[in-house]
């Protein structure tokens, strides 16, 4: 499923829409971005509430489709200017880490 | 010129997760056992035992430096050193307000002591103390400068809390001119893959919760300190501090 498609079929709010049309092929969930770094997958959307610039560093060193901030996180205009430089697309949403990956679940069956 | 062995990290019974056994006096004694001059206190998100602490070192011959290892937003360790206890103090009653109120569970994460200057219990930190700060990392070299004050992550090498483990690199904002290491046999390995690192001046701290942690002298600055006052030994190695990597 593109990037999208899952954005509208759970309301996500775009921060940075680089590239919308990136396949989804998996996801991850992780904040901690020494660990995220090693085991995000190309093509996962990865949902953090880690809004520090380096989402950005991160998610392009592990080539995922987008990064989706939980609980309503947004960063700075900066962060989201840079993503858009460094084509990542970032999306935010008021639900939990949990409910954006069970409802993410279903878009990918 | 003289060499001044230091350690700019080390916790007292104020902080949660500190022994109970490093009061004032006894770091202030270990420390002089273990042949350092200069030895900061950096109890979590507190400052309150430096005064108890800055009579103790003085007993003991040790220049005291007022400090706080603070939990950014992200769960990152910053040291903040003052040149001035005063302002560490002001510095912390500002950071007071930023603290996330959970009520200490001492059985959980232990007791936050306050001592007086003869080691006895003055009263104790009702709230945690070592949780997050609602301050993002890039808000904290800005408010420790109003203070007068330096700051630099802490602990770079190690898994739990150190700016690396959490953010994965060095971001690129704020700029550090100082970075701590636990283990200063790790620069040279860190230093190749984290290039901002070599533009960094590197310092070691013993991040001590019990009294076996301080470590022997090792680590020092060469200070100008003529003539003699500790003020003018804290004034140098503040400046030093803060020029960074020569």
């Amino acid at each position: 499923m593109k990037v999208c498609d899952i954005a509208e079929k759970l309301s996500l709010k775009p921060l940075s829409l680089a590239d919308s049309s990136r396949e989804v092929t998996g996801v991850y969930i992780g904040d901690l971005l020494s660990w995220v770094m090693g085991r995000a997958d190309c093509g996962d959307a990865w949902i953090t509430i880690m809004s520090n610039i380096n989402i950005v560093a991160v998610a392009s060193l592990a080539d995922v489709a987008c990064i989706i901030l939980a609980e309503g996180v947004e960063p700075d205009e900066s962060v989201c200017a840079t993503a858009l430089q460094k084509e990542i697309n970032i999306y935010t949403s008021e639900k939990t880490a949990y409910q954006l990956a069970a409802s993410l679940a279903e878009c990918l069956q | 010129m003289n060499r001044y062995y230091y350690d700019f990290h080390i916790h007292s019974c104020l902080s949660p997760c500190a022994d109970n056994d490093m009061t004032p006096n006894n770091i202030a004694g270990m420390a002089a056992l273990a042949g350092l001059n200069i030895v900061a206190l950096t109890d979590h998100n507190s400052s309150r035992n430096c005064p108890a602490f800055f009579a103790a070192a003085k007993k003991n011959g040790i220049i005291p430096i007022a400090g706080m290892e603070l939990t950014t937003a992200e769960d990152i360790h910053m040291v903040c050193l003052f040149e001035d206890i005063n302002k560490a103090l002001a510095f912390n009653d500002e950071v007071d307000k930023h603290r996330i109120r959970i009520p200490n569970r001492t059985d959980i994460f232990g007791d936050q002591l306050l001592m007086n200057e003869n080691d006895e219990v003055i009263g104790e930190e009702a709230d945690l103390l070592s949780n997050a700060l609602d301050l993002a990392l890039e808000d904290v070299p800005p408010l420790v400068e109003a203070f007068d004050g330096i700051c630099f992550p802490a602990h770079v090498d190690r898994e739990a809390n150190g700016i690396l483990a959490t953010l994965g690199l060095f971001p690129p904002e704020p700029r550090f001119a100082v970075c701590e290491l636990h283990d200063m046999e790790k620069a040279e390995a860190l230093s190749v893959f984290h290039e901002p690192m070599q533009k960094m001046l590197l310092v070691s701290g013993s991040d001590a919760h019990y009294l076996w942690d301080i470590r022997d002298k090792e680590h020092f600055f060469e200070l100008h300190d003529e003539p003699y006052s500790s003020e003018l030994v804290r004034r140098e190695l503040f400046r030093t501090l803060k020029e960074g990597k020569r």
